[in-house]
């Protein structure tokens, strides 16, 4: 992987980060990208998490992949998240690949790249190291935060770790803990970068390589996770991909195939395999309700913060039911919550593609919350 | 009907905690909001109407009261209210009771079916009314279980739940019920709205 540094953005954290694992870290960097302006109030700034492969490039032109942000569909001018009224925050995870610490920077006690001497982090570091970026920008409170998948997960930690930094929260297609399929997938993701060969433990970096086999199908199997079976029927079905015939091969023959190769072996050119293996761990211990004695509604207990939980009908990897309990939970603890169920068939991805119900929503609340922001701090 | 949102916003103390199950598009919980200062909460079945709620910042929960009010903890609301929608649940018998669960007190509207019109449809006509609160035909209405103000009334009392205060209404009129005008005030209004629990 080459990295364009020169067009990320990084602050250095040098307050002491006392990772969930026991380590303390200091000094490390963080990487970042903004969209639109900060207003004089200061209270137009919106936070957005990423997911697990997302980065800090969330509108425009990545600038180091050259390929679209991951979530031009909803922010930008004149989008949901409208980047010409909202100032627009996102933060590379610790533990990722696009300028954040991560297992593939160098290690000031090796001068080599971590590997997995990395420590593993959890939800709840990645959720911490990036208070200090809101400090670096000046703000106080934001207007909204918001994230899907493990964004929304990073949300929920935000808000009950920071009870008091966001007026609003829009957690998308979630869950306060990972299930058991979702960790079991993610084990699938992780046994095949391990069993690729040229992963060597974690060491690829000193031959400058990458597990880039083991790399891809680990993409292939969030690839399916991604989509809902009648999505993947309809777009696909058993198209065969530029053939009129079974090749008898084990080339690509179904369209699907092809997909899955595509989507694999495209993903290696932009992600570390180490990174997928820390960031999915992280995933997998989250458990909102293990952090708080009394479970997920002590977590949520005294929020002023106003929630807006959106799921999709087709996700089965964080379905409809799991994000309910989150709306459960913060009903029972007197949390402002609203909550709306997408009827849609592109699965988990609704929410980075073009789903207009999902956007007008998005969009609805964020403008209503904005006009409350506003008188609040009038008053 | 704006009037029932009026006496129904009129029951209720300021600056207490709200419940509105099946809040359509929000309009009785904005006048709450912004003349009484009450802490609102929605639930909503209808998509547009859920939308329409959180448009205008109103919290919502798109949800089936009939099978989801048990989220919500014991005594969690001053006040629930049910606008309009007993007669139309499978069960409106569980759904009252969890109503008193959540709630301190409970608000319910129901279309009177004792009311003259619907009466005299029925006893001249032969036919099953077409009212302006009843507007649909007996093949498509949502209303399974109607109920009279007096139904209600023996309901209450056979269940041991405290009848607080009940309102007849009629067009723009108000008046309250009670034991002893009853078979009047049944055949002439159009809603009852009960303050109960």
């Amino acid at each position: 992987m080459n990295r364009k540094t020169e067009y990320i953005k990084k602050i250095n954290v040098s307050k002491p980060l006392k990772l969930d694992c026991g380590k303390t870290v200091k000094d490390f960097p963080l990487a970042y990208e903004t969209y639109g302006k900060l207003n004089e109030n200061k209270n137009n700034a919106i936070l957005v998490f990423h997911a697990l492969t997302g980065d800090q490039f969330v509108a425009e032109t990545n600038p180091v992949t050259n390929k679209e942000g991951w979530w031009v569909t909803a922010v930008g001018p004149g989008k949901a998240i409208d980047t010409n009224k909202y100032f627009v925050i996102c933060a590379n995870v610790i533990g990722g690949c696009m300028g954040s610490w991560g297992p593939s920077d160098e290690s000031k006690e090796t001068n080599q790249p971590y590997g997995l001497d990395f420590p593993v982090i959890t939800i709840k570091d990645i959720v911490r190291a990036q208070e200090s970026l809101l400090e670096h920008l000046g703000i106080k409170k934001l207007l909204c935060a918001t994230g899907g998948s493990m964004g929304g997960m990073q949300l929920l930690q935000f808000c009950a770790t920071f009870p008091d930094k966001s007026f609003s929260a829009i957690p998308i297609a979630c869950s306060s803990s990972h299930s058991a399929q979702n960790i079991a997938l993610n084990e699938l993701a992780r046994q095949a970068i391990m069993a690729d060969p040229v992963w060597d433990s974690g060491k690829y970096f000193l031959k400058d390589t990458q597990p880039k086999n083991g790399l891809a199908v680990a993409r292939m199997v969030g690839h399916i996770s991604y989509l809902s079976e009648q999505g993947m029927q309809e777009r696909f079905g058993r198209k065969l991909q530029e053939k009129a015939d079974y090749e008898f091969s084990f080339n690509a023959d179904f369209q699907v195939e092809s997909y899955l190769r595509h989507q694999g072996h495209s993903f290696v050119e932009r992600f570390d395999a180490n990174s997928i293996l820390y960031i999915t761990r992280a995933m997998d211990y989250f458990d909102l309700s293990k952090q708080f004695k009394g479970g997920l509604v002590e977590a949520f207990k005294n929020q002023k913060t106003k929630f807006l939980i959106i799921s999709f009908s087709s996700d089965w990897l964080y379905t409809t039911k799991e994000n309910k309990d989150i709306v459960i939970a913060l009903n029972a603890s007197g949390a402002d919550v609203s909550y709306s169920e997408i009827i849609t068939d592109k699965g988990h991805d609704s929410f980075l593609v073009n789903e207009p119900e999902f956007l007008k929503t998005l969009k609805g609340f964020i403008d209503s919350m904005y006009e409350k922001f506003k008188n609040e701090k009038r008053i | 009907m704006k009037k029932e949102f009026k006496v129904i916003a009129n029951l209720l103390s300021n600056n207490t905690r709200v419940l509105d199950v099946g809040c359509g598009d929000g309009s009785l919980m904005n006048l709450l909001v912004k003349e009484k200062n009450i802490e609102v909460r929605g639930l909503e079945l209808e998509k547009n109407n859920v939308q329409e709620c959180i448009y205008k910042g109103l919290p919502v929960i798109q949800g089936n009261a009939e099978t989801e009010l048990s989220q919500f903890p014991n005594q969690s609301f001053d006040y629930v209210i049910l606008s309009q929608t007993l007669q139309a649940f499978y069960n409106p018998d569980k759904v009252l009771k969890e109503l008193l669960r959540i709630g301190k007190s409970v608000v319910v509207s129901i279309p009177n079916f004792g009311y003259w019109k619907v009466r005299t449809s029925l006893l001249f006509f032969g036919k099953m009314p077409v009212t302006k609160s009843l507007p649909n035909k007996w093949y498509n209405t949502p209303n399974l279980h109607m109920c009279t103000i007096k139904d209600l009334f023996d309901y209450c009392d056979n269940q041991n739940i405290n009848i607080k205060k009940v309102i007849g209404l009629n067009e723009d009129s108000t008046s309250l019920i009670n034991r002893g005008n009853l078979e009047l005030k049944n055949f002439f209004s159009k809603l009852g709205i009960f303050l109960i629990g």
